[in-house]
């Protein structure tokens, strides 16, 4: 039987004929990756505000009398919320999943784009849904980001009724919408690459977006239960989560719930969330540091293999945030050396990140500049992650600030570094232009630094047993007045780095039109995505023939060649075998790559 | 969350089987110059539905093992703490029983449409699949008088934690049913529409019996469940 690649199929293929079903309801992956983007941005920009009044409260406490208790701890739960969910989870999965897996990947589309579409408007319903509950009675829940009963039900809280419905309903339909999305990522990796691309030879950017994706559809169940739940137990008066209690005076119609159950479900997503933000990240920065310092990844099985495991072990740390809770001591003693096992695959990549650096032909460019910074801001988020990965360091420090500079470091800045990153490497392949380099350089090293002024002196704070979740400190007998000094200087430094995400906003639409034409493969990269016909790529992506791979996707400074780089679908010149290494043969990037002619396909590129 | 666990380990297990199928310990840099290895990504390999209905069937599966979990962790809690008025079993209604034999009639017949298309036999396949669909249904509306049955003689949701999670546990295992009833119908138009051939719906026949069964085996296990506690 004749091979035809799946995504060449005339089933899994659709043309766009109206501006309408092009640009809006569009099953292209390209359109649909920007849709994700565009939301996930525009909601955390209000994430990024709400953190900016939460700062102008911490910093300069009794001066804007508009923020009351109340709104502080809505900015706090809202903000969480939104960053975690809302901005990272759909960025990199929605987003950059939805770009890169197809191109990187050799196919024309996803293989459910309708479903692929849906899952966008059905993200989009989310968002409003939560956005919603700025403008219901009560405002948005205030209950933190975790939820936790019984306060996120109680009378007393921030939004106990219509806040909290809208963000649990919310959470639901994201995670429907998640699930086609996520679907179809994981069935496009498996069943719709082109010739020649074996698992072993993706780029580790598909490989972190297709296990975070596996953690995602296995873990987001878990949320969905305790939504349900928690649901019954407000609307409906159950008691799964909520136990006896005297509230405002009253005695509530519950008994018996437990809320450590509700704390168990969430971490069992919490913790993989961690991840599912994580994995796609070292899997875009592998590619962008072997990228951009002309080398190879040091240690690709490695890494695949190193993602893997940690998928897996994600999956049985998760009581490691429920150390003060009271359970088991025993359960602590587990949980706290399967949380030190996951320091060993994570280990294991900063080490190949670093190697790969290490006599590499280093290129300081903006992608390169945030490649570097995430690496940086890993390593000291990782370190603080194990004082608080052992009991005996975490119960001192739980709730203090420590934990909320660490996991600033860890799950904010490092994803969102990457983030920007992977933004200035792609933007012109998606634009055809380049960003502003001026711009982008002080962008990193304004959003760099900042976050530093930001989050280390919150290590201090913490030491001292600042603790987190307070509107206002007071005249609290331990805390001196220098902590009072560093706040306003925290904030400060936050006031700072918001506005400089304003210069970055400005940069993407400016170079819109002014940016520098990008041509096909300004970084001469080797990875499918920067050898499509056209750049922006067109729909079906390819023109008339799939490419085909012959090798993977890190030969970088390669001896002896015109140029350092072999594109992974350069075909094989002569005397080239399956035992040959590649090297020094002198064969140049001609990009007269190796295409496979693709049935029902004229040569024009249209359907036939 | 054992039961969980339990259920990771086996997903792991067939997770390591697969790749370890995949060849996960090639060395890629050693392998240039060859299109080899194109896996089952071209028309050799199974079609995508199929893969997307299974991985479904493993979030479905993690979705209901986390259910149950919640369900065995609740029931503990109270005897754990000493509560001793928090958990009243409840009588399961004896429709209950009926319901289980027409949700396994409507399997059978599923399986028979599938089984009559591979004969390519369109006559007997649209027959069995409707009476699939028509088990599913009947199936939905004696959960709905079981809910009934159970409303009437007092065992409401917030009376008991055992009464919350048997409505909780049926209603998410017919929601599951009525999404399927979704894809059942659009292939049901499909078949209507494709006249006396059955190419069209082949796929959709298979994928929806699948599906089916599926079902059935999360119901027992709830059924039994349900009774057992």
């Amino acid at each position: 039987m004749a091979y035809v690649a799946i995504a060449d199929q005339h089933a899994h293929l659709h043309d766009p004929q109206t501006f309408v079903t092009k640009y809006i309801w569009s099953q292209d992956h390209k359109v649909i990756a920007i849709q994700y983007a565009i939301t996930a941005m525009a909601i955390g920009l209000v994430a990024l505000g709400l953190s900016v009044m939460m700062r102008m409260q911490l910093g300069f406490p009794d001066t804007f009398r508009f923020i009351s208790p109340d709104n502080y701890y809505q900015f706090v739960t809202m903000h969480g919320m939104i960053m975690v969910i809302y901005l990272l989870t759909a960025l990199f999965l929605g987003g950059f999943g939805n770009l890169l897996i197809p191109l990187q990947c050799g196919a024309r589309d996803m293989v459910f784009p309708y479903l692929n579409m849906l899952s966008y408007w059905v993200y989009l319903l989310a968002v409003l849904v939560l956005v919603a509950s700025f403008f219901v009675p009560g405002g948005p829940t205030g209950a933190g980001w975790t939820l936790y009963p019984p306060q996120a039900i109680s009378h007393g809280t921030a939004g106990s009724h219509w806040g909290i419905t809208l963000m649990l309903v919310s959470l639901a339909i994201f995670i429907v919408g998640f699930t086609m999305g996520g679907l179809n990522y994981i069935v496009t990796v498996l069943q719709a690459r082109c010739r020649g691309m074996t698992m072993m030879r993706m780029p580790l950017s598909v490989w972190g977006i297709f296990m975070a994706t596996i953690l995602a559809l296995l873990a987001f169940p878990a949320l969905l239960v305790s939504a349900v739940m928690m649901t019954l137990d407000l609307q409906v008066g159950t008691s799964f989560f909520m136990p006896a209690i005297v509230s405002m005076g009253e005695q509530t119609g519950h008994a018996g719930g437990s809320p450590l159950l509700f704390q168990h479900l969430f971490w069992f997503f919490g913790h993989p969330e961690v991840y599912i933000v994580a994995l796609p990240a070292f899997g875009i920065v592998s590619d962008l540091i072997s990228t951009h310092a002309r080398r190879h990844i040091f240690g690709y099985r490695m890494m695949v293999w190193a993602i893997l495991a940690i998928g897996a072990l994600s999956f049985v740390v998760w009581a490691h945030h429920m150390y003060v809770s009271g359970m088991n001591p025993y359960f602590g003693f587990f949980f706290a050396t399967t949380t030190l096992i996951i320091a060993v695959p994570t280990a294991i990549k900063v080490y190949n990140w670093v190697l790969t650096l290490w006599r590499g032909h280093i290129h300081l460019t903006v992608p390169m500049l945030f490649a570097i910074g995430f690496v940086f801001t890993f390593i000291n988020g990782g370190l603080t992650g194990l004082f608080l990965g052992n009991v005996t360091v975490d119960v001192p420090l739980s709730d203090t600030y420590f934990v909320v500079a660490h996991f600033h470091m860890v799950m904010g800045v490092s994803p969102i570094l990457v983030v920007f990153g992977a933004i200035y490497h792609w933007y012109p392949k998606v634009t055809g232009r380049m960003l502003n380099e001026t711009m982008g350089r002080i962008h990193f090293w304004c959003t760099f630094l900042g976050t530093y002024a930001i989050y280390l002196p919150m290590h201090y704070l913490g030491i001292l047993g600042v603790p987190r979740r307070y509107y206002a400190l007071g005249d609290t007998y331990f805390i001196p007045d220098s902590v009072h000094t560093m706040n306003e200087a925290i904030s400060t430094a936050a006031f700072f780095v918001a506005a400089v995400q304003l210069l970055f906003l400005f940069n993407l639409i400016w170079s819109l039109k002014n940016g520098k034409h990008a041509g096909g493969n300004p970084w001469r990269a080797t990875t499918l995505e920067w050898f499509t016909p056209d750049t922006p790529p067109r729909h079906g992506n390819w023109g008339a023939e799939l490419p085909v791979v012959y090798r993977w996707a890190y030969e970088y400074g390669v001896p002896g060649l015109k140029d350092d780089f072999v594109p992974q679908n350069q075909p094989p010149v002569g005397g080239e075998s399956a035992e040959f290494h590649g090297h020094g043969h002198g064969y140049g990037p001609g990009y007269g790559q190796g295409h496979e002619h693709a049935p029902g396909h004229d040569k024009g590129g249209r359907h036939t | 969350m054992s039961l969980w666990v339990a259920f990771a380990g086996i997903l792991a297990g067939v997770i390591v089987w697969w790749l370890a199928v995949r060849r996960l310990t090639t060395r890629p840099w050693e392998a240039q110059g060859t299109a080899d290895g194109r896996d089952s990504a071209g028309t050799l390999g199974p079609p995508p539905a199929r893969i997307g209905l299974w991985i479904l069937l493993a979030i479905l599966t993690s979705l209901f093992a986390l259910f149950i979990t919640g369900y065995w962790m609740r029931m503990g809690h109270g005897m754990a703490h000493g509560l001793t008025h928090d958990w009243h079993p409840l009588a399961e209604p004896r429709v209950l029983w009926i319901n289980t034999v027409l949700l396994a009639l409507g399997s059978v017949a599923m399986q028979w449409a599938r089984v009559a298309t591979n004969r390519d036999d369109p006559a007997r396949a649209r027959l069995a699949w409707w009476l699939g669909g028509a088990f599913a249904v009947a199936f939905l509306v004696g959960q709905y008088y079981a809910w009934q049955q159970l409303q009437a003689a007092g065992y409401y949701a917030a009376a008991n934690p055992a009464n919350a999670s048997f409505y909780l546990l049926t209603g998410v295992h017919a929601v599951h049913l009525g999404g399927g009833l979704v894809a059942w119908i659009r292939t049901a138009a499909r078949m209507a529409r494709g006249g006396a051939g059955l190419d069209d719906v082949r796929l959709g026949i298979e994928l929806c019996t699948v599906y089916w069964h599926y079902l059935l085996l999360v119901w027992l296990v709830l059924f039994g469940l349900l009774l057992q506690t």
